[in-house]
C-alpha cells in the first residue's frame, strides 16, 4: 500500500511545474481538514503496523498455548488471549498486514481490469465500446458481494481465491467512469494536435490521456479501499477466505463466534479494527476527492 | 414514455439471457469436477472411485457439450425448474421460493427503517446546513458507512441480547426477533440515503422556484416539505435499486449471524459446500430481482418527474 500511495501522489504533482508551489500548498491544506488529518493518521498507523509487524516485539500470532486460554487483558497480553491462548494484540496488529496486502492486491487487480476495459472502450469507441459496456451493464445487475461470494465459492476456500473473486467483480463500476474520463480527454484539442503531429496511439494514451485520468483514479481508488476491506473481511468472516490460524480480522471474528457470551472482546476487537481502518480510508478518500476532483478542485481549468 | 417503456421491455429478455449466461459461465469455469464434488459431499472422507465419478457425470448431464448444457439449463429454468441441490437433492427453485419470504421481510423492514431515519434527517440536515444537527448527522453517516454489518450485528447482540437481555439475539418467527437484524442491515443504506437526500435537498433549496415560494411568503416548513421535498426525493427513488443490492449483500451476512432462515443463509451454505446448482440459481434469481426492481424504479422516476418524460425522450 505504501508503495502505491506515494508514487501516485508524486506523479500527480509532477506534471505541474509552474504551479508547483501552489500544488504543494494544496496538499498541505489537505491535512488541515480535521477529518482528513484523522484519516491520514489512521492510514499511516495502519501502514506502519502492516509493514513492521513481522519485526515488532510481539508474540507469535499463531502460537497456541492452551494453558493461557481466554486470559483477560494484562501487562503481558495487552488485549488478553483468545480461545487457543494466542495473544490478541499481536493477532490484531498482524491482521493489519493481512488486510492491507489483501486490499492492495484486490485494488491492483480490479484497477488493472477497469483501466484496460475503460480506456479501450473510451479511446477506441465503436463496437468494442458497445460490447464492453454491454458486459458492464449486465454485470451491474449482480450485487458485487454476492457475485464475489459465488466466484469464491466456485474456486473453493482460501484467501487467494477471495482476492481473485473480489478483484474480478470490483472493476465493473470503475470501468464506466474511466471510459467517461478517457472519452473526454480524447476529444481535447491537444490530443488532436498530437495526433496531427503523427503520434501513435500508445504514445497518445501514455503521454496525453493517462495524466488526465490519474486524478479520478486516485479518487476512485482511495474511496474504494474502505469498501474492499469491508468486502474481503466479510468473505473471510463467512469462512470462504483466510482459514485459521491466519491472523486476519474477518477470520478472527468468525473464529470468535462461539465465545460471544464468555469473551465478547474477541469479537469486538477485530470488529473495531475493521471499522477504524475503513473509517480512516474513507476520511482520507473524501479529502483526496475534494482536492483532486476536477469539478470541485479546478474551476476553470 | 411509451417508446421508452417499449425499449426497456424489449431489452429486458436480452439482459435476462445475459444474466443466465454469466451465472452459467461462472460455475462452469470453476476448477474441479462437479461430479467428484457431489460424491465427496455425499460421502465425506472417501475418495470416489473413477467409475462412480463417471456414473455421476452422466447422471448430472455433464457429458453433454457446454452449449448444450446451457440451453438445457435455460429452457428448464424457463419452466421453473432450476435443477436440484447437489447436497440435499431438493429442487433449487422450491428452496429459493421458500427462503424468499424471510429475506423479503427482513430487507423490507430494514429499508423502511433506513428511509424513516434518512428522509427526516436528510431534510433537517440540509435546512440547518453547518449547524450542530447537520454536523452530527454527517458524522453519524460517516460512522454508519464504515461500520460493517457483521461488526454492528455482534455489537447489537452483545449489548441488547447478552448484557441487557432486552431482545432475542437469534431465530425467526416473532416480531421482536426482526429488530436486531433489521437494525444491523439498515445502517449502511441509511447512511448512504441520508447523504444523498441531504445533497439533493441542498441543491433543490437553491433553485429559483424555491426562492419564488419563499418570496410569496410561504413558511419555511411549507417550502421545504411541499415544494422542495418532492424534487429532492427523486434521486432517492433512483437509489433504491442500488440500495437493494447493498441490502441483499448485507442480508447474506446478517442472516448468517442471526440464523435468519432466508436466501442469504442458503447462499452461504451453498457457496461453502460448492453446491453449484444452488449458487447458480441464487445468483440468477438475485440478479433478475435487482434488474426488475431497477426497471420499476426507473419507470416510477419517469412517472414522478415530467422533466425526464418530455426532456430527453430522444436518448
Amino acid at each position: 500500500m505504501a508503495v502505491r500511495t506515494q508514487p501516485i501522489g508524486a506523479d500527480a504533482s509532477a506534471p505541474a511545474i509552474a504551479g508547483g508551489s501552489r500544488r504543494r500548498r494544496r496538499w498541505a491544506a489537505l491535512l488541515r481538514e480535521p477529518g482528513t488529518a484523522l484519516g491520514f493518521f489512521v492510514v499511516a498507523t495502519l501502514l506502519l503496523a502492516g509493514l513492521l509487524s513481522p519485526w515488532l516485539p510481539l508474540d507469535d500470532p499463531t502460537k497456541i498455548n492452551l494453558t493461557d486460554r481466554l486470559l483477560p487483558p494484562s501487562a503481558e497480553n495487552l488485549l488478553g488471549t483468545d480461545h487457543l491462548g494466542r495473544d490478541t494484540f499481536s493477532r490484531v496488529v498482524h491482521g493489519a498486514r493481512m488486510t492491507l496486502l489483501a486490499a492492495a492486491a484486490t485494488l491492483a487487480l480490479s484497477m488493472t481490469i477497469a483501466l484496460t476495459v475503460g480506456m479501450l472502450s473510451g479511446y477506441h469507441g465503436g463496437w468494442p465500446d458497445t460490447a464492453l459496456m454491454g458486459v458492464v451493464d449486465l454485470l451491474l445487475a449482480f450485487p458485487s458481494l454476492i457475485l464475489a461470494l459465488a466466484v469464491a465459492g466456485a474456486l473453493g476456500p482460501g484467501l487467494f481465491n477471495v482476492l481473485l473473486a473480489a478483484g474480478a467483480v470490483w472493476w465493473v463500476g470503475h470501468a464506466r467512469i474511466i471510459r467517461g474520463v478517457t472519452l473526454g480527454a480524447r476529444q481535447m484539442e491537444y490530443v488532436m494536435a498530437a495526433r496531427a503531429a503523427g503520434a501513435g496511439n500508445l504514445r497518445i494514451i501514455l503521454r496525453h490521456i493517462a495524466p488526465n485520468i490519474i486524478g479520478p483514479i486516485i479518487v476512485i481508488a482511495s474511496l474504494d479501499v474502505g469498501w474492499i476491506i469491508l468486502g474481503i473481511a466479510g468473505l473471510n468472516f463467512l469462512g470462504l477466505g483466510a482459514q485459521p490460524p491466519t491472523p486476519e480480522w474477518g477470520a478472527m471474528l468468525n473464529d470468535a463466534r462461539p465465545h460471544l457470551q464468555t469473551a465478547p472482546r474477541l469479537l469486538l476487537l477485530p470488529g473495531a479494527a475493521i471499522f477504524i481502518a475503513v473509517l480512516g480510508f474513507n476520511l482520507l478518500g473524501d479529502g483526496l476527492r475534494d482536492l483532486l476532483d476536477p469539478r470541485t478542485a479546478r474551476p476553470g481549468g | 414514455m411509451g417508446a421508452y417503456l417499449v425499449r426497456r421491455l424489449v431489452t429486458l429478455p436480452l439482459l435476462l439471457l445475459g444474466i443466465s449466461a454469466v451465472s452459467f459461465a461462472l460455475l462452469n469455469l470453476a476448477p474441479g469436477d462437479p461430479a467428484e464434488i457431489v460424491l465427496r459431499q455425499r460421502n465425506p472422507g472417501q475418495l470416489p472411485s473413477p467409475a462412480a465419478v463417471a456414473a455421476m457425470r452422466v447422471e448430472l448431464g455433464l457429458e453433454a457439450p457446454l452449449p448444450a448444457q446451457y440451453v438445457r439449463w435455460v429452457s428448464q429454468a424457463l419452466t421453473g425448474d432450476m435443477g436440484r441441490s447437489y447436497l440435499t437433492e431438493q429442487p433449487v427453485a422450491e428452496q429459493l421460493a421458500r427462503r424468499t419470504v424471510p429475506t423479503a421481510l427482513l430487507t423490507a423492514v430494514a429499508l423502511a427503517l433506513a428511509l424513516l431515519v434518512a428522509v427526516p434527517m436528510g431534510i433537517l440536515s440540509a435546512r440547518h446546513r453547518g449547524g450542530a444537527l447537520d454536523t452530527s448527522a454527517r458524522l453519524a453517516a460517516l460512522v454508519g458507512a464504515a461500520a460493517p454489518s457483521y461488526v454492528l450485528a455482534y455489537g447489537l447482540i452483545i449489548l441488547f441480547a447478552v448484557k441487557l437481555s432486552w431482545l432475542p439475539a437469534l431465530g425467526y418467527g416473532s416480531a421482536t426477533q426482526v429488530v436486531l437484524p433489521a437494525i444491523a442491515l439498515s445502517l449502511a443504506p441509511m447512511a448512504q440515503l441520508m447523504r444523498l437526500i441531504r445533497a439533493s435537498m441542498l441543491e433543490t433549496l437553491g433553485q429559483d422556484y424555491i426562492r419564488t415560494a419563499r418570496a410569496k411568503g410561504l413558511s419555511e416548513q411549507t417550502v421545504s416539505l411541499r415544494h422542495a421535498l418532492r424534487n429532492a426525493l427523486l434521486p432517492a427513488i433512483g437509489a433504491i435499486g442500488v440500495n437493494l443490492g447493498y441490502l441483499l449483500s448485507g442480508a447474506v451476512i446478517v442472516e448468517t449471524i442471526f440464523t435468519w432462515p432466508g436466501l442469504g443463509q442458503l447462499m452461504v451454505g451453498a457457496a461453502l459446500t460448492r453446491d453449484y446448482p444452488m449458487v447458480q440459481g441464487f445468483v440468477t434469481y438475485i440478479a433478475v430481482v435487482v434488474l426488475l426492481v431497477n426497471l420499476a424504479a426507473d419507470i416510477a422516476l419517469r412517472v414522478a418527474d415530467p422533466r425526464l418524460r418530455f426532456g430527453r425522450e430522444e436518448r
